[in-house]
């Protein structure tokens, strides 16, 4: 009677997780030719997958990982951050040594020596159009390719009071920046103003005016899709659609841990997170996680419904570890970048096991 | 100390407000000279003459030669379109009759063509206006102005509706959808994107570039052809060019298997002590393909007997042969296409590069022709090749069988030489040098520059490294040379050029003066970065005033020879003084140099008198920790940006 309720509760589990994304895992690490285990940046050009690592570029294609260092031309080992630009397929390239430049084998490097750049600690890139976008230790920056001018923003001309920004994103109307320590920055194109977003109550350690600003001043990362911000933060994640904020925690949400690295969302609200506990999925109502589990580390999927439920989804595989920083799309696939490696989350169908 | 040295920087034309402080002292006789004139404004004779006589000589001065420069034939063979770079005209050719057909006024200095594959439009780069003409070819009239980047050069058509224009100013190629007329994306290119070819089917673009990529300093050069694949749009492969830099026209074959790019191979690394053994510049083919395996360099030169700068190159149909033009030695070359793969495929081919032998395995005549052939077009049947000379203004027929030019149309040249175009002629000519091996163009390309550094000196090995300077506008810019030691062109361009570049008779006397005119008549090429109405951006309003401070931004005053504006003062942003702004290297046998005009400075890089300094930026964050060049490090790096925002405009 027992085993029955037991595989009856496994079997509604797997149904009711249908709505959320599966994954089948495949994990590259040292072993399969990447250059370092620590990812932190993934990057998908079509078939092409290129992973940020702590020691290099890598690209892999045709089933081969091929790796691009100092010697080829790359800013610094440590490479942060990846961004595509999709007309020409050039990848911008931030690094701890400068911002690089990917272009058909040829790689080109910014710094603030030899470049407008204002800092050589390039955490974040996005393209927007003939523009790219640069969060640096030192401020924002925006480099038009038609005339190679660069506009830097800083303390002096926005309202950042906090210049160590760490991850951008643009669309066509708004470029938002995580400003570690100083919320989000928002620059609208068509006035070109600068707003910034705090964390109402100032507070670091708690939060007393949940869902009426900004969860935290510690931002990691944005992602603006649909006229629909996310920030990521050390403490949370926030939403903002122009009007109303909506925060998460862990404690009143699916999310792992407060403590995330990114945030990329889908359409606006279809999002996924990359935590230190773990991979999470948010579609509005439901949330998932994704990960070896903390103890066992054994491949674990967790669901949270819309009432609080958690259960556990019966999976055999896991992205490579809980840490996670990088996210990116390939279709219905997803890529992680992880501590431990880089993970091709494989889309299951209904019905798959 | 003299301060103020905006690295080797070119001249400018814009003004800044010019103080009485900077101006060059007039000498006191000239000074005098001039007040006399102006008491004595009595007409006499000798004075109606020579003023008459200047003013038939500016009229002269202003004379347009046509100056053919590309060609393409339509595809039925029927015209041939030639693009006049100096009237702004495409002139069309009935091939049949060898006579000029008609004309068409297009923008400012066109300089390449493009034909789609039904004949039925032209596409021509007008390089001053940083635009594209659409020409309907049966009535021989345009139709559309397509915008571009910054001096557009070399254009291919795809064949499915997209254009591909190179982009020498912008290092970029502009994909123009033709349906909507804009550009719908900008690919990135090396520095001095030139020229560019379509492959047979459209489905592969390549472009190659004037200038080398700026690598690390007294490296050997490198340049590239990008290959862009137009089904998607991208660059798909940058073909590694090392060793070499003014790369020219591109040919591929007609089954795509083959290309075939002439480039030069400059050995300015060691000193210009070599001439005599061929060892200034290597006119080479670059070899690339399939039917290669990938990319080998192989020399056009013979022992004393140089192909000096290889231009315009073809191949034909049946694959049998190709052809190239010597641009600086007045020739084609005529090339077994056979024994070039066999060379190309040898084990020994990298070796070859540098061999002077080896172009006696496949080439198998070089024909003269008119003076600096640029780009040239072979009949479908490969029995006829046409050839634009340049500075002849007309357009040489060849009959590929007997290997001997046939006839020549005259395109509607003035019919008297003014001394400009005289000096023109010597400029591109190679004749003077030894072995006929290079000309004044082979470094300063097109009369520019070629972005290299150069050991000239033969005064001992590493000794003084200079940066090539471009030649826009410097008349009066005077004293010459990278430390100001020539205080005229005709030092520059005479005895100097005779004896440490030419190892020859050089060039004298009369002609000597028709160079000196050429020279100091080359125009200044239009700034892309200043405003028509000459209003300035916030950002280069901001650099301005950086550019003209006397204050520190503590309040604390700069010296007057610090001060940016002192030393590069006046219309050309020079006093033509020389300074020591710390930038002298142990290399330099002093450290004083000239102070360069910043005109058109944007457009020069490598910067510093030896091509130290790749970026506007590296001449203060890395070669200015004194502030000896200006004081600069007191600035933020916006206010160094800004800074440079507006040398850009000058």
């Amino acid at each position: 009677m027992r085993a029955t309720i037991i595989a009856a509760f496994l079997a509604a589990s797997a149904l009711f997780a249908q709505d959320l994304p599966r994954f089948r895992w495949e994990n590259f690490t040292t072993a399969n030719g990447l250059p370092d285990n620590r990812v932190y940046s993934v990057c998908v050009d079509g078939d092409r997958i290129w992973a940020g690592t702590d020691n290099g570029l890598a690209l892999y294609e045709n089933g081969k990982w091929r790796v691009f260092t100092t010697a080829d031309g790359l800013a610094h080992r440590a490479v942060l951050y990846l961004a595509l630009d999709k007309k020409t397929h050039t990848l911008w390239i931030a690094t701890m040594g400068g911002l690089s430049r990917y272009s058909a084998g040829r790689i080109d490097t910014f710094t603030q020596l030899n470049s407008g750049l204002p800092n050589d600690v390039v955490y974040g890139v996005t393209v927007q159009g003939d523009l790219v976008w640069v969060a640096t230790a030192a401020g924002g920056a925006r480099l038009d390719t038609r005339t190679n001018q660069w506009s830097l923003f800083n303390e002096r001309n926005t309202p950042m009071y906090e210049i160590w920004t760490y991850n951008v994103t643009a669309a066509e109307d708004k470029v938002y920046y995580a400003v570690w320590g100083g919320g989000v920055l928002e620059y609208d194109v068509k006035t070109e103003r600068w707003k910034d977003y705090n964390d109402p109550d100032g507070e670091t350690e708690i939060v007393l005016f949940k869902d009426q600003g900004l969860i935290h001043e510690i931002t990691t990362s944005v992602s603006y899709v649909n006229k629909i911000l996310w920030a990521a933060t050390y403490f949370g994640a926030s939403r903002y659609d122009g009007r109303n904020w909506r925060n998460f925690l862990d404690k009143d949400s699916g999310l792992p841990s407060n403590f995330l690295n990114q945030v990329k969302t889908v359409d606006g609200t279809r999002t996924w997170f990359s935590t230190d506990k773990g991979l999470a999925y948010y579609d509005g109502v439901q949330w998932a996680t994704y990960r070896p589990a903390l103890d066992t580390h054994a491949p674990e999927m967790l669901v949270r419904d819309a009432a609080g439920s958690v259960t556990h989804v019966p999976v055999t595989t896991a992205p490579a570890f809980h840490y996670t920083f990088g996210i990116d799309f390939q279709n219905d696939d997803i890529w992680v970048a992880t501590a431990k490696g880089l993970s091709h989350g494989i889309r299951m169908k209904p019905g798959d096991k | 100390m003299r301060m103020g040295m905006l690295g080797q920087m070119r001249r400018t034309h814009s003004c800044v407000p010019r103080r009485q402080s900077c101006r060059r002292p007039v000498p006191q006789g000239e000074e005098a000279s001039r007040r006399a004139s102006t008491r004595h404004a009595r007409v006499r004779a000798p004075q109606v003459l020579a003023f008459l006589a200047f003013v038939a000589t500016a009229a002269v001065a202003q004379t347009r030669y046509p100056s053919p420069d590309d060609l393409v034939l339509s595809p039925d063979g029927t015209r041939l379109y030639a693009v006049l770079s100096g009237t702004g005209e495409v002139v069309a050719i009935d091939t049949a009759k060898r006579a000029i057909a008609g004309r068409v006024a297009v923008g400012k200095v066109p300089r390449g063509i493009a034909i789609t594959p039904d004949g039925a439009r032209l596409y021509v780069t007008n390089s001053w206006a940083d635009t594209v003409s659409e020409i309907d070819t049966a009535t021989l009239q345009p139709l559309r102005t397509l915008p571009a980047g910054f001096e557009p050069t070399g254009i291919a058509f795809d064949g499915r509706g997209a254009l591909y224009v190179a982009n020498r100013l912008s290092d970029d190629v502009a994909v123009v959808d033709l349906a909507s007329g804009a550009i719908t994306r900008r690919l990135i290119s090396a520095h001095g994107a030139s020229y560019a070819t379509a492959a047979a089917d459209g489905n592969r673009i390549y472009v190659t570039h004037i200038y080398p990529i700026l690598g690390k300093f007294r490296t050997p050069p490198r340049s590239e052809i990008a290959e862009i694949d137009a089904r998607t749009q991208i660059v798909s492969n940058r073909i590694a060019l090392p060793d070499a830099a003014g790369v020219l026209h591109v040919a591929v074959s007609r089954d795509g298997r083959l290309g075939l790019a002439a480039l030069l191979r400059p050995r300015n690394l060691v000193p210009l002590a070599h001439v005599e053994h061929g060892w200034a510049f290597g006119d080479s083919l670059a070899v690339f393909g399939d039917d290669i395996g990938g990319v080998v360099q192989l020399p056009l030169d013979a022992i004393e007997d140089y192909f000096s700068l290889p231009f315009g190159v073809a191949i034909a149909p049946d694959k049998k042969r190709a052809y190239v033009s010597a641009s600086g030695s007045n020739e084609v070359a005529v090339i077994d296409l056979a024994r070039l793969v066999t060379a190309a495929r040898s084990p020994s081919a990298a070796r070859l590069a540098n061999d002077l032998s080896a172009a006696s395995r496949y080439v198998v005549a070089r024909i003269p022709v008119g003076r600096n052939p640029r780009n040239i077009a072979l009949s479908s049947d490969g029995t006829t090749l046409w050839v634009a000379n340049r500075l002849d203004d007309s357009i040489s027929i060849v009959d590929t069988e007997r290997l001997a030019v046939t006839g020549s149309i005259p395109l509607g040249a003035p019919p008297t030489l003014t001394p400009e175009r005289r000096g023109e002629r010597l400029f591109y000519s190679s004749a003077v040098s030894f072995g006929h091996s290079f000309g004044c163009a082979n470094c300063h390309l097109d009369s520019t520059f070629d972005g290299l550094n150069w050991d000239l000196e033969p005064d001992g090995f590493g000794i003084d490294i200079v940066d090539n300077r471009a030649l826009e506008d410097i008349a009066d810019t005077s004293p010459f040379k990278w430390n100001g030691q020539n205080p005229d062109l005709q030092t520059e361009c005479g005895p100097r050029t005779e004896r440490f570049f030419f190892r020859s008779q050089g060039i004298r006397g009369d002609d000597l003066e028709d160079l000196v005119r050429y020279i100091k008549a080359i125009p200044l090429r239009p700034n892309r970065y200043r405003s028509p109405d000459g209003e300035l951006t916030p950002a280069q309003e901001r650099g301005k005033a950086i550019f003209l401070r006397t204050t520190r931004k503590d309040g604390t005053p700069i010296p007057e020879g610090s001060q940016c504006f002192v030393c590069h003062s006046g219309k050309y942003y020079t006093n033509q003084l020389p300074a020591d702004v710390g930038t002298g290297k142990p290399t330099d046998r002093s450290p004083l140099v000239d102070t360069p005009e910043l005109t058109n400075v944007v457009n020069s890089a490598p910067y510093l008198h030896d091509g130290s300094a790749h970026t506007f930026e590296e001449i203060w964050t890395i070669f200015n920790p004194r502030d000896q060049h200006g004081v600069t490090n007191d600035l933020a790096k916006d206010e160094l940006n800004d800074l440079i925002e507006y040398l850009k405009t000058l």
